[in-house]
């Protein structure tokens, strides 16, 4: 009796296991087609990056070193949110709120770093009415900054979340889908980071 | 065991540290590279070479992220994931590499005669 309300115990552990695994692959799928999407912009910037229109190109606006602490914020922040995950699986609550946090923190100052850029551009007069190479740029380069803003509110949800319930079946659920989604961000911006600044630093 | 198996095919705290130390030398790597680049005033490597180097740095980074932070080679059959990340490689080539065949042919089939006669057209209230 008492093994097989034991065994029908597992049974539904592994019916959720199931069905949060095909949750995970459903929001993958949506990440491979937000890729995509990333990948027609980079097609438009690749297009456009010569038009500046008597302008000033990549090599003259942007600093390399500026961009490179960015890169080195964010590329932290995943190896940060990817030490979170593996925590949340052994159950360690505080561990957890503290990696996300810092997490986070590293999260908003890569996103401070992007707009006082954005600010800076706009107030020299290259905003992106200068040239069609700016508008690509700043549609690019903003359309990643949208996401990070997103995932950051999403991270302040689940810090909330994690302190409040714990670490539910629930909780391991999306913090796997958020940790996916931050990961993804980072690997964007590995382009972002060569296609834009590097070649733009090398054409 | 099998718990165990679990744990090992999400990764543990080894292959997220080898995974941001490679990330973090690849990216050092490529910004120097491009620093002494400039230093050389675009002589050393020719510049070709240096896009050539960089687009190499970078799928060396994505490769090392897939591995060692989203662990796509750990999946067990039948790699749903990897199945919709070859699906989606296959139409980004597409997109990115269509984009930029066509517009290269259309700037270079494209005559001067062509274009001051179009910028004609736009000035004069055409279209």
């Amino acid at each position: 009796m008492n093994e097989t309300a034991l065994s029908e115990k597992q049974l539904r552990q592994l019916e959720r296991e199931e069905a949060d695994s095909k949750t995970i692959l459903g929001f993958w799928v949506y990440l491979m087609t937000d890729c995509l999407l990333f990948a027609s912009l980079f097609a438009t910037f690749a297009v456009l990056h010569n038009n500046t229109f008597g302008g000033p190109g990549a090599a003259e606006l942007f600093s390399l070193s500026f961009v490179l602490a960015e890169t080195l914020l964010l590329l932290t922040s995943s190896f940060t949110v990817g030490l979170a995950i593996l925590l949340a699986r052994q159950g360690r609550q505080r561990a957890v709120i503290f990696w996300l946090c810092l997490t986070f923190v590293l999260g908003a100052a890569f996103l401070g770093l992007e707009l006082s850029e954005f600010h800076k551009l706009a107030q020299e007069g290259n905003s992106w009415r200068r040239s069609g190479f700016l508008s690509a740029f700043f549609t690019l380069v903003g359309t990643h900054g949208l996401h990070i803003t997103a995932g950051l509110i999403w991270m302040a949800v689940m810090i909330k979340r994690v302190s409040v319930r714990g670490l539910g079946s629930v909780s391991l659920k999306r913090l796997t889908m958020l940790s996916l989604f931050w990961h993804f961000l980072d690997i964007v911006w590995i382009f972002i980071f060569t296609i834009v600044y590097l070649f733009g630093a090398v054409l | 065991m099998t718990d165990k198996n679990r744990e090992t095919s999400k990764g543990t705290v080894w292959t997220y540290s080898l995974g941001f130390i490679l990330s973090l030398a690849l990216t050092l790597t490529a910004y120097f590279v491009v620093k002494y680049h400039i230093s050389t005033h675009h002589a050393f490597p020719r510049d070709r070479v240096m896009l050539g180097l960089l687009a190499s740095l970078a799928a060396a980074q994505l490769l090392a992220q897939l591995i060692f932070f989203l662990h796509l080679n750990r999946e067990s059959r039948p790699r749903w994931n990897l199945t919709v990340f070859a699906f989606m490689a296959m139409v980004l080539i597409i997109i990115v590499g269509g984009s930029l065949w066509i517009m290269h042919n259309l700037n270079y089939h494209t005559t001067s005669e062509q274009m001051s006669k179009y910028l004609k057209d736009q000035e004069s209230g055409g279209l």
